[in-house]
Formats: structure tokens, C-alpha cells, sequence
């Protein structure tokens, strides 16, 4: 049966179990309607039209109208529950998928495809709430019709039920063995479903790129191979259903011919009664369906179990970075900051820092200056744990930033990335994400610290819908907001990466010039890649390969370090020399 | 959508891309009908051969009972007369053979119609594919990514199921319910016009349940859209989520439009499981009457009692394909209402098109050919150009010769990106024209235009794939040791031969692995592998480190030596190299000249040049 991931789901299943027996009794007594009706018409014709009288038929055939409407009723309530169990664990599942991917750590991010991850929360979901919403009921139907019948049947003539019980043989066989195969097949179609969803994203995404280089027949050659592969499996899926259907077809029209030939001959013999023989097959015609559907129900079930497998992989991954039990709420910070033999790698085993030791006083601003991927990023990163370090420890305030509750961790420091993330929505709802409460003066403030005065011209103001969904704002506009944003709510510390670079000249004076105002009594971690914004430090940490070759003004570091010389003179004669 | 005006946190936009204005409804019918129509013309024979084989399915399905009536009719006879069983065996024989009959046309029906089914997908995913390449990227930034996955996942998802579940089905509802008709009223015209009197309440319920159903299903496809945007974009951006602790927000959001999804998915699902069983309903009322009328005609000797039992069983047999048709309606329901927003897309002719006959590019001025300066002549001939309503570029007039290197330069929102998106035709100007080597862009093919112009932008974007792979992407054929020497060129050989992999190290999604900087890099070798004859670049180093950015000046050199190249940048270290700076302001150009000469004046130039030289202390 279905593998034990389709078990799983049964927190999900657990409110609604009074909807299960429901929708399975409706279903059964339905299935029981469906067969009293040719009763009521043998009953018509051995009655009243035997007699030649009238009497009675309507009565009877007002019956037979009472037994299909209540099939009917029985039938709409079914799939009316139905809808209700499987709509709602559909949108319960999904929901707590992502929030569990909200909760995963940047690194979980990197590494999984964008297109496996939404094909799980979409196509994954359905096929799951497919099953339970349509597949498991039937298959407890079915099963107690079989039950029920092959009662009927030993009651009736146990030769002939042995025989017909006999069919489950192959029935079981046929079903292991399809399971194994389908389930495979189901996996890579699903598997495959996600990297062509991961194709659409990436040329969604990268578009101007495409363009810029004119790869369109590239790109679609691409997502061509990858939909062939997809075909494939998907034909490949189809031919193991084939298969299967067409035999388990076979199975309940063997059966009657076993039962047609040795009924007839027993007949014959006179050990059965014609009229037993026909109520036999009778019995057995009611078996058709039931075994019938049970092919698509169990490819269903497949379907739904490589499914949950998918969702589950996702659930399993713990985030790596979460509350520890019994974290500290940090509700006032000084704002110490704190780096103790900090090392990190990544899972590649690639190292990006090691034994960076680096204290930062209370209202100091302490620049990073670093070659290009010397890990300047990474380190700033550590502190408002969007990494974990792979050793030593962050402190704040003398707290392990690991024993501090993510919430309040992260109420503490503003961040602005280099590369500006803006959402599809208000500016005033880009703006307020670190700060809700925050009142319009604060914003107006942030703004004009930041800059970002144009969000007055702007058609709505700070109304005006930003984001891919909405304006598209310049590559310095936008980091600008996301500027302002980080300054809004005045966190204790702030850690600003390169957030000016894709100003000119002259905003980004105006905007330093502001900022040294707002970093007063505020601990900040600048990254920095011009001389220009070292005005805004009291010390800098010169990052070399990993380490923390160097702190101290920039005034000495450039006296007396070379390599600090080298990454931010300014001529270019004197490094080709 | 009206709802929307409800959330505040949205904001305002100018334009919803998925509105569907009410009076063109019909017209979205019928244009899905005829892609439907598009997408299975070509599997026409293969449809028939379908339909042929799942007909003679159902008539091998329909002998089963027969040959059970003639087993115990003419197989038991002779048995209990003392004969041996010859005419039960042969019966048997019989029976054992349309079963098999039955398995393999089964089997037979299942592969072919599957296979019609995936072919077809792979038809329409292809074709939106290349569709929603060949888009303009104005129509992107309006459309967005996360709408564009949801019609090549979501939409193109709701018609497989349409398919998976037989589109041949149709046949032989169809047929089942004509033949069955026909005999009916042949054998008694009048039980036959009673059981026929039940149809027009199935059209009638069919009727009803195809105006609910259009609208359902249309929101389900819009909300479904609403689920995938959210979900993409919220999850690309979890660095800032994270950050400012914007998960609970996002939930609420989240759970909001998922909330939305699963009521417009249960509406649509309650009027299936009305559809669904009233029509089923409506057969048993059938059967009801047709026993009541045929019983008392049979009473008053106007009908056999055979007739009667032949009609009963008959009209189980019409109302079954019925309901198949019911189930298939719905899903086609379903599909339609995808079909309307993929047909939609395909009918979105792309604004920025390429010509139907391009002129071609004289090759005289590739890079490298002797004594002629290499590169292309750009012109812009009074060009306009406006975002919307907002006019950036009011009549430009600018021509650079080719073989110049020349910078722009001015405050955000002078417009240079704009000069540099025409000059790479993201955008067709509003007014005027754009010319290369004074052929207008818009006479020249896709490839001869991105094979002589090549931009390169700060966002730097990589695919998911090895460092080799994305620098590669600037020309496919090139070999891995062009593709290093290209990263060597540049000066990015150092950091890419220390990570662990080296040129083979996984970028990751979007090239999460590397820094900002690294892919700037990245994204400068796989330009410079294009090796185009005009290079933009808009401020395509301001994430690199100095020396980074010496290294890649120092190349850029070499490189737009003997190629036109047009710069914008913030830094004017970038500029130093140019020989011509353009200063723009309020998309005018108000200074033209050499660096030298313009630091000499007291104009924008040397106001910013002096600005950029105080920075550097």
C-alpha cells in the first residue's frame, strides 16, 4: 500500500475525519441505492405488468424515482464534503509548506531550485488532495464491496466464492508490482515537472539577459530538451498505466468466465440451479467496477505518495538556523558587537573566512574593506544570522547571537544589501517591513537621510505600488529605499553593504554626509569598496583571504599596509607599476 | 480586480496586465477554442484511430454480458441433456477471446491517446516558451515573472488533466447517446419520446452550470496566478524577509491569496458536484418515468414486455456516457478558462518585432579587419522616447562614429539607461530613429542585432550552472578554453580558479555562491566572450572593488580598441578611458566633447569630475 509518507499526512486528515465517514457512507449507501433500483423494475414486471393491472406501478415507479433521487442526493453530498476535506487540506498543506520555507535559512535557498520548490507547493499539493479527496474514499468502498459480496457469494455457492476470491491472487501481484514501477515513474515525472517549472523561472527572471545576448533559440532549446524529457517520462508513465489498467481489466471478465464455465458445468451436474448460477453472476457483475477502478485509484495513490515524499523532503529539512529551546529575548541592546574566532565555509568545504576576531564598541562604525569576495559580505551576515558560523561565535551584546531568539536578534539591526530587495508593494510597505509601527514623519525622515526624495514625485507617492509587480525604479533609486528602509525603526546597530554604489557622485555625498548624522549612537558595519564612504568610520577592518589582516583608521592602514594600499588606491598606474 | 483596491500594503499601479474586460468574453471563447483547435489539428488521423479503437473497446466491453446470456441460454441446454459441453467450451472460447480483444484495444487506446495528450502539451509548452521569448521586455516588466510561470505551469497543467483524462471519451459519449436515441425512438416512438423528453433538462443544467463554471473557473486561474507571484517573488527575495522579520506578514499575505485560491476552488467544485450528479439525477428520473409509461403501455397491450426490459436497460446505457460527458465538460470548463489567458499570450503580438525582411549588416566593419575602424556606427535620429506618460528623451540627435568609446554621464533619471536600452532595442522609440551603420534597428534581424550589440547592466544575472556554463552563455559554441580565456582577459581568472570547483563550481540560484562583485565579473567574461562590435555597458562595474575594476578597465582598453562602445557610469574612473563624454541632463545632451576638454570647462563635467575627485581621498 502507499508508502508511509502518504501516512504522514495525517494531521492534516485529523479534522476532517467526521467529513471522511461521512463522504465513505454516502458513497456506500449510494453504491446500495444503485443496486436496489433493478429491483424495483423486476418487481414492476413480475407484478402489476405480470398481472396485466395497473395497480401499483405508480407506487413503484414512484419508487424507483425516490431511490435515484436519494442516489443523487447522496452522490452531491459526497462531493460537496469532498470538496470541503480536500480543498482544505489542500490549502492547510500548502500554507504550512511555506511557512516552513519562510523559516529556512538563505543557504536552504541557494542550494534548492526555485521550480522544485513551486511545483511541490502547487502540482504536488493537488495530486494529494486528489487522493484523499476522491481515491481513498473509493478505496474503502471498494474493498467493502468486495468484502460484502464474496459473503453474498460463500452464502450463495462457496465453490464458485472460492474461485472468485481466487482472483484477488493476481489482483494483489499485479498491484505490488505496478506500485513499485509507478511510484518511480511518478517521482521523475514530478522531478522533472520541477526543473522544466525551474526553466520558465530562470527565463522569467533572467529575461534581460536572454535578450541582451539574443539567446531566445538558446534558452528555448533548453526548456525543448527539458519538456522532451518530460514527455518521455509522462509517456513513459502512461505506458506502465496502460499496462496495468488493461490487465486488471482482464481480471473480472476472467473471473466470469471461469464462473460461466464451471457454473454451467455444476448446472449440468446438478449441483446448482440455473436460477443460482444467474444470481451468481449477478453478484459478480456488481464486482466490475469496484475492481475496475481500483487500477486508477492505486495509480492515483502513487502519485500521491511520490508526492508527499517531494513535500516531505522539504519538511525535513530542519532550518538550520532557529530559536534555540529556551532562547533569549534581547529587549534593550547596547549595541556591543562581538567576533570570537569566527570561521565559516561553505557546504562545498570552500572556506570564506577563518579566526576573524573583531570587536566593535558601543556608537562605533567600523568599515570592511576587502577584496572582491575576500567574504565581506558573508561576514556581515553572520551577525543578524542569515549564516551560521561553521566556528567560533558572534556575541551582542555578550549574548551568542545563537542564543537570542531570531525576533528580537533581528529587531536589533538594520540591514541594507548591496543588491536592493524591494517587494510588490507600497513604498510605504517597502519601507515599514523592519519598522510596522512607524509614522509617516519617521518615513519622511528616513527618506530625506536616504536621499530618496523622488518618492514624492512618484504618481501615488508613497502609495505608488514599487516592485516587479509595479514601477520599475533605477538600480539607485532602489537601493536608495532599501537604505531608507534599514534606517527606519533606528535599530541599535546597523550593517549597510555597499549600499551606495549604484549612487553617482554627488547623491552619494549628500547621502554620507546625512548618514553621519544618523550613525551617531548607532553601531554600524559598513562595507565598503570607495575611500569615499571611509569618512563615515572610526576604525577599518582590512579583510585578506579570509582573515582579518589589519584594523585601525584608514589614515594608518594605508601607511602601513600595502595590500590595504592596493585595494582602494586610487590610480591605476600605480598598480600596474 | 476590485478586491485589491481593498489592500492597502499593494499600492497603487497604473494597470492590472489580467483584466478581462466583461463585454469580450465571447471573443476569449472563441480564441481558445480555435488554439484548442490549433493544437490538435495536426494529430487528426491518430484522433480518429483513437476514437475507432475506443469504439470497438466499448462494443467489446458491451459483449460481455451477451456472452454470458448466451452461455446460460444455449451453453446449459445441452449439459443438462447429457451432451458434452462443445457449445459452452466454444461460448467460453469466445468469451476468453474478446477479453483479450478487450485488454489490447484497451491497452492500445490508453498508449495512443496518452501519447496525443503529451504531444500536444509539448506543442504548447514549446510554443508559449518561445512566445513569451520573443516578447518585448516592456511587455515582461507589465506582465511579470511570476504570471509568466503561472501560465506555463499552472494553466498549461489544467489542460493535461483535460487530456489525461480522454479527450476521446467524447466519441463515444457522443455516439453511445445518438445511437441509443435512435433506437429508442425506433422501437416505441412513444416511451421513446417520453425517455427524450429528460434532454432539454440536461441542457438546460448544462446551460447553468457553463455560465457559473466560466466565471469560476476564469477566478481560479486568476487566483492561482496570485498564489505563484507571491510565492516566487516572496521566496526570492527571503534574504530581506529575514532580515526584517517579514515572515509573519508574508503569511498573512500568503494565507490570504491561498485563502483566495481555495474559495474560488471550491466554488468551482461545488458546481461540479451539482453538475455532475443532476445529471446523473435527471437519467434516474428518466428511468423512473420510462417504467411508469412503458409499464402501463405494456398493462393496455400497446408494448411488449420485452421492449420494456430492452428499454430500461437501454437507458442505463444513455445516461452513462452522459455522465462521462458531464465529467468531461467540467474539466473542459477547467481548461478552457486556461486556454483563454495562454491564448491571450499568444495573441499578445510582440512590440518590439523583428522585421518580416531584415536587411542585413555589412560585414566590412567587423573588429580586426584592417585599417578600418572596428565596431558600428550608432545614430539616434530625433528620438523620443516615454515611459508611459512621463517623456525621458525629447528629441535626441546623436551620432557615434564607429570605433569611439563614449561615456554618459548625468544624474539618475537623465536618461541615460534609457539611450542604452534603445541603443540595444529592449525598447522601440516613441518618435525618430535608432541606427546602426544607418540601418534602422528595427530592419534588422533578432540575431544580427544581439550578435553586433551586446548590453551588459549592474544586475549581472546568472543561471543556475557551473561558472564555465554562464560565461559560455555569450556564445554558445565557444570552447571552455575560450571561455577561460575570456575570464582571463578580464582579470577574473583568480577568484574563479580558487573556488573548489574552479571554472566547474556551481553558481547556484541566481549565483547565490558568489559575491556581488564575483558576478559582476562573471557577467564582463561572458560579454566579453560574445565579442560583439558595440558594447553598452550601464554601470556595468559599480559592484567591483578598485582593483577588480582596474583590472577590467585595463581590459576594457584592449578590448574597445577596435569596437564602439558607449559607457554609463557613476565612478568617472570608468569615464578616463572614453573619448568622448556625453553629460545629459533632463534627456538632453548638454555636453559633448573629449574628458580633457570638458574638465577645462566650468560646466556639468568638471563639477562632477571635481565631485568624483574629492571622493577619492
Amino acid at each position: 500500500m502507499p508508502s508511509s509518507s502518504l501516512w504522514r499526512l495525517k494531521p492534516y486528515l485529523r479534522p476532517h475525519y467526521g467529513r471522511m465517514a461521512l463522504m465513505t457512507a454516502f458513497a456506500a449507501a449510494g453504491l446500495g441505492t444503485a443496486t436496489l433500483v433493478p429491483l424495483v423494475t423486476k418487481a414492476v414486471i413480475d407484478g402489476p405488468v405480470a398481472r396485466g393491472e395497473s395497480d401499483g406501478i405508480g407506487v413503484l415507479a414512484l419508487a424507483a424515482l425516490a431511490l435515484g433521487m436519494f442516489e443523487t442526493v447522496a452522490a452531491l453530498t459526497r462531493r460537496y464534503i469532498s470538496g470541503n476535506l480536500a480543498i482544505g487540506l489542500e490549502t492547510a498543506l500548502r500554507s504550512d509548506l511555506y511557512a516552513h520555507l519562510q523559516r529556512q535559512p538563505v543557504s536552504f535557498h541557494d542550494r534548492w531550485q526555485s521550480g522544485q520548490l513551486l511545483s511541490r507547493a502547487l502540482t504536488d499539493v493537488k495530486v494529494i488532495r486528489r487522493f484523499f479527496g476522491f481515491g481513498l474514499v473509493f478505496l474503502v468502498v471498494n474493498l467493502f464491496t468486495f468484502a460484502i459480496v464474496l459473503v453474498l457469494m460463500v452464502r450463495l455457492e462457496p465453490t464458485l466464492a472460492g474461485l472468485t476470491a481466487l482472483s484477488a491472487v493476481p489482483l494483489v501481484l499485479l498491484s505490488r508490482r505496478f506500485e513499485r514501477e509507478y511510484l518511480t515513474i511518478s517521482r521523475e515525472v514530478q522531478d522533472r515537472d520541477g526543473d522544466l517549472a525551474t526553466l520558465v523561472e530562470e527565463a522569467a527572471a533572467g529575461i534581460r539577459v536572454i535578450k541582451a545576448f539574443g539567446r531566445r533559440r538558446l534558452v528555448a532549446g533548453r526548456f525543448e530538451d527539458q519538456a522532451r524529457l518530460l514527455r518521455e517520462s509522462s509517456l513513459e508513465q502512461v505506458r506502465l498505466r496502460a499496462r496495468f489498467w488493461a490487465l486488471i481489466d482482464m481480471i473480472p471478465n476472467l473471473t466470469m468466465a471461469a464462473v460461466l464455465l464451471f457454473g454451467a458445468l455444476a448446472v449440468g451436474r446438478g449441483d446448482l440451479s440455473l436460477g443460482g448460477l444467474v444470481a451468481f453472476v449477478s453478484l459478480l457483475v456488481l464486482l466490475v467496477w469496484p475492481i475496475e477502478s481500483l487500477g486508477e485509484i492505486l495509480a492515483l495513490a502513487e502519485e500521491a505518495s511520490s508526492a508527499a515524499d517531494r513535500i516531505f523532503e522539504v519538511f525535513d529539512t530542519e532550518p538550520g538556523i532557529a530559536d534555540l529551546p529556551g532562547a533569549t529575548t534581547l529587549g534593550e541592546s547596547a549595541g556591543r558587537i562581538r567576533f570570537e574566532s569566527v570561521g565559516f565555509a561553505y557546504g562545498d568545504g570552500a572556506s570564506v573566512l577563518s579566526g576573524v576576531d573583531l570587536d566593535v564598541a558601543p556608537g562605533e562604525t567600523l568599515a570592511l574593506v576587502g577584496m572582491t569576495g575576500s567574504g565581506k559580505t558573508t561576514l556581515v551576515s553572520l551577525l543578524s544570522r542569515l549564516h551560521d558560523v561553521s566556528a567560533g561565535k558572534v556575541t551582542l551584546d555578550g549574548h551568542d547571537v545563537r542564543d537570542l531568539t531570531l525576533a528580537s536578534l533581528r529587531s536589533h539591526v538594520g540591514v541594507a544589501f548591496e543588491e536592493p530587495i524591494l517587494f510588490s508593494s507600497s513604498v510605504r510597505e517597502n519601507l515599514l517591513l523592519g519598522a510596522p509601527d512607524a509614522g509617516d514623519d519617521e518615513i519622511y525622515a528616513a527618506l530625506a537621510t536616504a536621499q530618496a526624495d523622488f518618492v514624492h514625485d512618484l504618481p501615488w507617492a508613497l502609495d505608488t505600488r514599487v516592485g516587479e509587480q509595479g514601477l520599475s525604479l533605477s538600480g539607485g533609486q532602489r537601493q536608495r529605499l532599501a537604505l531608507a528602509r534599514a534606517l527606519l525603526g533606528r535599530p541599535r546597530v546597523l550593517v549597510l553593504d555597499d549600499p551606495l554604489s549604484a549612487l553617482d557622485v554627488h547623491t552619494e555625498a549628500l547621502v554620507e554626509e546625512a548618514l553621519v548624522r544618523e550613525l551617531r549612537g548607532v553601531t554600524a558595519l559598513l562595507v565598503v569598496h570607495r575611500p569615499s564612504t571611509l569618512d563615515l568610520a572610526d576604525r577599518v577592518a582590512f579583510l585578506h583571504e579570509g582573515r582579518i589582516a589589519a584594523v585601525g583608521t584608514h589614515a594608518e592602514l594605508f601607511e602601513r599596509v600595502p595590500a590595504y594600499r592596493d585595494v582602494l588606491a586610487g590610480d591605476l598606474e600605480e598598480l600596474v607599476s | 480586480m476590485s478586491t485589491e483596491s481593498l489592500e492597502a500594503w499593494r499600492g497603487i499601479a497604473a494597470e492590472e496586465a489580467d483584466e478581462v474586460p466583461a463585454g469580450v468574453r465571447s471573443v476569449l471563447r472563441g480564441r481558445s477554442r480555435s488554439l484548442l483547435a490549433s493544437l490538435l489539428r495536426p494529430h487528426r488521423t491518430p484522433l480518429i484511430l483513437g476514437s475507432v479503437l475506443v469504439v470497438l473497446e466499448t462494443a467489446a466491453k458491451l459483449a460481455v454480458p451477451f456472452l454470458v446470456q448466451r452461455g446460460i441460454d444455449e451453453g446449459i441446454p445441452p449439459l443438462l441433456e447429457g451432451r458434452p459441453p462443445t457449445t459452452l467450451l466454444a461460448i467460453i472460447a469466445v468469451f476468453l477471446a474478446v477479453v483479450l480483444l478487450r485488454a489490447l484495444l484497451e491497452y492500445l487506446f490508453l498508449i495512443l491517446s496518452g501519447r496525443i495528450g503529451q504531444d500536444v502539451l509539448f506543442d504548447l509548452r514549446s510554443r508559449l516558451f518561445d512566445h513569451f521569448q520573443r516578447l518585448s521586455l516592456a511587455f515582461h516588466e507589465r506582465y511579470t515573472s511570476g504570471r509568466v510561470i503561472s501560465r506555463l505551469t499552472s494553466d498549461v497543467e489544467a489542460i493535461s488533466e483535460l487530456l489525461s483524462s480522454g479527450l476521446l471519451t467524447v466519441t463515444t459519449g457522443v455516439l453511445s447517446i445518438v445511437g441509443i436515441s435512435a433506437v429508442l425512438v425506433i422501437l416505441d416512438p412513444v416511451l421513446g419520446g417520453v425517455a427524450l423528453v429528460m434532454f432539454p433538462a440536461v441542457i438546460a443544467l448544462t446551460v447553468w452550470f457553463r455560465r457559473r463554471a466560466d466565471v469560476a473557473y476564469r477566478q481560479t486561474r486568476e487566483t492561482v496566478a496570485l498564489v505563484i507571484i507571491h510565492f516566487v517573488e516572496s521566496l526570492g527575495g527571503i534574504r530581506a524577509v529575514q532580515a526584517f522579520r517579514r515572515e509573519a506578514r508574508n503569511q498573512d499575505i500568503f494565507d490570504d491569496v491561498n485563502g483566495r485560491y481555495a474559495r474560488t476552488n471550491l466554488r468551482a467544485h461545488r458546481l461540479a458536484s451539482v453538475f455532475g450528479p443532476g445529471v446523473s439525477g435527471i437519467g434516474r428520473a428518466a428511468i423512473a418515468l420510462v417504467l411508469a409509461v412503458g409499464a402501463l403501455r405494456v398493462v393496455d397491450g400497446a408494448m411488449t414486455v420485452g421492449v420494456l426490459v430492452a428499454f430500461l436497460l437501454y437507458i442505463r446505457r444513455f445516461f452513462e456516457p452522459m455522465q462521462d460527458l458531464s465529467q468531461f465538460y467540467n474539466l473542459f470548463q477547467a481548461a478552457v478558462a486556461a486556454l483563454e489567458k495562454l491564448s491571450g499570450v499568444l495573441d499578445e503580438a510582440p512590440d518590439v518585432a523583428e522585421p518580416d525582411a531584415p536587411v542585413a549588416l555589412a560585414l566590412a566593419d567587423q573588429p580586426g579587419v584592417d585599417d578600418h575602424p572596428g565596431g558600428h556606427e550608432i545614430r539616434f535620429d530625433h528620438v523620443r522616447f516615454a515611459y508611459r506618460t512621463t517623456e525621458v528623451l525629447h528629441d535626441l540627435d546623436l551620432v557615434i562614429p564607429a570605433g569611439q568609446t563614449v561615456a554618459l554621464v548625468g544624474a539618475t533619471g537623465a536618461g541615460k539607461s534609457t539611450v542604452a536600452r534603445l541603443m540595444a532595442r529592449f525598447y522601440d522609440p516613441a518618435g525618430g530613429q535608432v541606427l546602426l551603420d544607418g540601418v534602422d534597428l528595427r530592419h534588422l534581424s533578432d540575431d544580427a542585432l544581439r550578435a553586433s550589440v551586446v548590453t551588459l547592466t549592474q544586475e549581472s544575472y546568472l543561471f543556475s550552472g557551473s561558472v564555465a556554463d554562464n560565461i559560455l552563455f555569450g556564445r554558445p559554441g565557444a570552447s571552455r578554453l575560450e571561455a577561460e580565456a575570456a575570464a582571463r582577459a578580464i582579470g577574473a581568472q583568480h577568484f574563479i580558479e580558487s573556488l573548489p570547483g574552479g571554472y566547474d563550481t556551481q553558481v547556484r540560484k541566481r549565483g547565490g555562491r558568489l559575491s556581488a562583485g564575483q558576478r559582476q565579473l562573471v557577467a564582463f567574461a561572458r560579454a566579453f566572450l560574445a565579442d560583439p562590435g558595440v558594447l553598452v555597458l550601464d554601470e556595468a562595474t559599480s559592484s567591483l572593488d578598485i582593483p577588480s575594476e582596474r583590472l577590467v578597465q585595463r581590459a576594457l582598453r584592449v578590448l574597445l580598441a577596435d569596437r564602439t562602445a558607449v559607457i554609463i557610469a557613476h565612478r568617472l574612473s570608468t569615464v578616463e578611458i572614453a573619448d568622448r563624454v556625453l553629460v545629459m541632463v533632463d534627456g538632453r545632451i548638454v555636453e559633448d566633447g573629449a574628458p580633457s576638454e570638458l574638465v577645462g570647462t566650468q560646466g556639468h563635467y568638471h563639477a562632477l569630475h571635481q565631485a568624483w575627485a574629492d571622493s577619492l581621498v
